[in-house]
C-alpha cells in the first residue's frame, strides 16, 4: 500500500510552497486556462516557442492544491529549453505514469524529477490534480479557444 | 439520548480504513443508512416486488399499499394538509426543475423577477437561471455578510410586486447557516411572491411543519436524512399544484389517453410520470420512520451540543479559519487552513480515516464571496461523536505538520 508519504514527497512539499516560475509570462506567444471543476484549482499557463519549436520559456499562474501546484511547478522546470516533440513524448510518458497499474515503476530515465508524482495513481480523486498542468499546456501549444479539462 | 445505539443502527459505521476507524464527516453529502432502511428495501424487493396503482395481484395491491403508507408518513413528519400535496420526485434537484418549469413556465414572464439567495445550492440557482433565459424574468439575489447570514434589510428592499418567486434554502450545506424562513414568508407573501424552500440539508436536522411556516412548495432528498439515494420529495399546497401543468407525460399520470386528447390524472400523481422509484419511496418512509423515533428535539439538542464542541477546537486551531459563523446555524463546519489546500486536506484526513468533504459544495458564488477556491468540511450528524470530532483535529494537526 501507498502511504502518505509517497503522495506527499519532500519535493512536492517543496514545490507547494515555493513553486519554480510562478507567475505571468511576459511576452508569451502561447497561453491557455486550465480548470478542474472538482476542486476548483485554476491554472494559466504561459509559453513562449520559438521558430525552431523549441519552449524557450514557461511559466504558470494559478491557486490549486499542492498536487496540481507542485505539478505545475516541475513541469515548467522540466519543459524550459526542450522542443515541441520532446513535450509530446513527456505529456505520454507523463499520463502514463500517472494512470498506470500499480507495480509499474515510473519511466525513471524519460520523466527524471517528474517521477517523484507517480503516487498520484493510489489516489484516483487526485490523478487529474497530477495531469490539468499538462492538459493546460497542450491547449496552449494548441491555442485550443475552451479552457483546458482534465478528461 | 444513546449515541452507541444509534450507531449499532448503522452497519456502514463498524469498519476500518487504512487500520483506522472509520469517522465519517461527509453527512452534508449523504448521511449513512440505519439497518430498518437497509432491511425494508430489501424486504420489497425480496417479498412485494411488482409495480404501483395497475396490478390487482396480491405483489401489486402490497406494494401500491407501502408506496401510499410512505406518502402518508411524510405528509405526517412535515405536517401537509394533505397526501394530494406530497409529490415524489428524484430528489431535491428534482423537485426545484419541476417548479420551476411547471410552475414557472405557466407564471412567469419577461419582466418578472426571481429572488435568491447567495447562498443558494447550485440546484436552487441554476432552474431559475434557465427560467429566465427563457422568459427574460430576472434573477435577483439576496446579499449575505461574513458570517453567511442572509443581510434582510437588503432582502427587504430586493421585494417587489415584480417578485413573483422566492427561493431560499433554510439551512446552507456550505456555510450551515440556517435561514429565517418563517420571516422571509411573510414578508415575501405581503408583496404576493410565493415561496420555495430547499429543505435538502434541513430536513433531517430540523423540525419543519409546512402549514405553520405557510410555505408554498418544500422540497428535499431523502438520502440526506438516513434514506436512498433517487428519491426525493416536493410538498406543494394544493392549490397551487392543482391549476400547474404536469411536468413529465407519460404512464400513472392520465386518466384516459386517446390521440385526441389526454385527461390528467389527479394530485399526486399528476406529478409522477412512469414507474417511480417504488423501493426508494418504500425506504425513504422508513428513514422517517426513523428519524421519528429518535425524536427531532432530541436530535437538534445533541447535534447542537457537538457542532459546539467542535467549533471550541476549531477556534482554539491555530491556522484555521471557519467559513461560516452564523449564529443560527448547525451541523457544518466549514474552514480553510493556512497553507494546505482544502483538497490536500481532504486526502491527508482520508489516509486517517476521516471523511470530509473538499471542495466547492455546489455552491461557487460562496467561494466566490469569501474568495476561496474551495473549502474543507466536516458536516455531521446523530451519530457523530466527540471521539470523532477528536480523531478529525488530530488528522488536521496532522496534515499542518506535514505542510509546516
Ligand atoms: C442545500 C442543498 N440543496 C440541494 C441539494 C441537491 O440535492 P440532490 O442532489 O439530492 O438533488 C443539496 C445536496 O447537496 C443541498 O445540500
Amino acid at each position: 500500500m501507498f502511504s502518505l508519504g509517497d503522495l506527499y514527497q519532500e519535493v512536492i512539499i517543496d514545490h507547494t510552497k515555493a513553486p519554480r516560475n510562478f507567475g505571468k509570462l511576459e511576452p508569451c506567444n502561447h497561453d491557455a486556462e486550465g480548470y478542474n471543476p472538482l476542486c476548483g484549482d485554476q491554472l494559466h499557463i504561459y509559453v513562449q516557442v520559438t521558430d525552431a519549436n523549441i519552449i524557450e520559456d514557461i511559466k504558470f499562474e494559478g491557486q490549486g492544491c499542492s498536487i496540481s501546484t507542485a505539478s505545475a511547478s516541475l513541469m515548467t522546470q522540466a519543459l524550459k529549453g526542450k522542443t515541441l516533440s520532446e513535450f509530446k513524448d513527456l505529456f505520454d510518458a507523463f499520463h502514463a505514469m500517472a494512470t498506470a497499474d500499480m507495480d509499474d515503476k515510473p519511466d525513471e530515465e524519460v520523466l527524471g524529477k517528474l517521477a517523484v508524482l507517480a503516487g498520484v495513481k493510489e489516489f484516483p480523486s487526485r490523478i487529474k490534480c497530477a495531469t490539468l498542468c499538462w492538459h493546460t499546456l497542450k491547449s496552449a501549444i494548441n491555442d485550443a479557444a475552451e479552457p483546458a479539462r482534465t478528461e | 439520548m444513546n449515541i452507541q445505539a444509534i450507531r449499532n443502527d448503522f452497519p456502514v459505521l463498524h469498519q476500518e480504513l487504512y487500520g483506522k476507524p472509520l469517522v465519517y464527516l461527509d453527512n452534508a453529502a449523504t448521511t449513512q443508512k440505519p439497518q430498518c432502511v437497509i432491511d425494508t428495501i430489501r424486504h420489497y424487493y425480496e417479498k412485494d416486488n411488482s409495480n404501483i396503482h395497475r396490478g390487482v395481484h396480491t405483489l401489486s395491491e402490497r406494494a401500491t399499499a407501502a408506496y401510499e403508507a410512505s406518502r402518508e408518513t411524510i405528509r405526517g413528519f412535515f405536517n401537509a394538509k394533505s397526501t394530494k400535496e406530497v409529490i415524489f420526485t428524484r430528489g431535491t434537484t428534482e423537485s426545484i426543475n419541476l417548479i420551476a418549469s411547471s410552475w414557472g413556465g405557466q407564471h412567469i414572464g419577461k419582466g418578472d423577477e426571481i429572488l435568491i439567495t447567495h447562498m443558494e445550492h447550485h440546484s436552487n440557482i441554476v432552474p431559475w437561471q434557465m427560467l429566465c433565459e427563457r422568459t427574460g424574468a430576472v434573477l435577483k439575489v439576496i446579499p449575505m455578510n461574513e458570517a453567511g447570514e442572509l443581510d434582510m434589510d437588503a432582502f427587504t428592499s430586493l421585494l417587489s410586486e415584480r417578485t413573483k418567486l422566492l427561493g431560499v434554502v433554510q439551512m446552507s450545506n456550505a456555510l450551515g447557516t440556517i435561514n429565517p424562513i418563517e420571516t422571509m414568508v411573510q414578508e415575501a407573501h405581503a408583496v404576493g411572491a410565493l415561496v420555495l424552500v430547499d429543505g435538502a440539508q434541513a430536513a433531517a436536522h430540523m423540525p419543519v411543519d409546512v402549514q405553520a411556516l405557510d410555505i408554498d412548495f418544500y422540497v428535499t432528498s431523502a438520502h440526506k436524512m438516513y434514506g436512498p439515494t433517487g428519491v426525493g420529495v416536493l410538498i406543494g399546497k394544493q392549490a397551487l399544484l392543482e391549476v400547474m401543468p404536469p411536468y413529465q407525460g407519460g404512464g400513472d399520470m392520465i386518466l384516459t389517453v386517446t390521440f385526441e386528447k389526454t385527461q390528467y390524472n389527479d394530485l399526486p400523481h399528476k406529478f409522477e410520470a412512469g414507474t417511480p422509484n417504488i423501493a426508494g419511496v418504500i425506504g425513504f418512509g422508513k428513514a422517517i420512520q426513523y428519524i421519528q423515533s429518535i425524536g427531532l428535539d432530541h436530535i437538534v439538542a445533541r447535534e447542537k451540543v457537538l457542532l459546539d464542541y467542535a467549533t471550541a477546537k476549531a477556534q482554539a486551531f491555530d491556522g484555521l479559519k471557519q467559513i461560516g459563523t452564523a449564529k443560527e446555524k448547525s451541523c457544518v463546519l466549514s474552514f480553510v487552513m493556512d497553507g494546505v489546500h482544502p483538497h490536500d486536506l481532504g486526502t491527508i484526513l482520508d489516509r486517517e480515516a476521516v471523511a470530509i468533504r473538499a471542495g466547492h459544495h455546489c455552491a461557487m458564488p460562496v467561494m466566490q464571496f469569501y474568495k476561496v477556491p474551495a473549502t474543507a468540511r466536516a458536516s455531521f450528524s446523530i451519530y457523530n461523536t466527540e471521539a470523532e470530532v477528536d480523531a478529525l483535529f488530530t488528522a488536521l494537526t496532522k496534515a499542518r505538520d506535514m505542510f509546516a
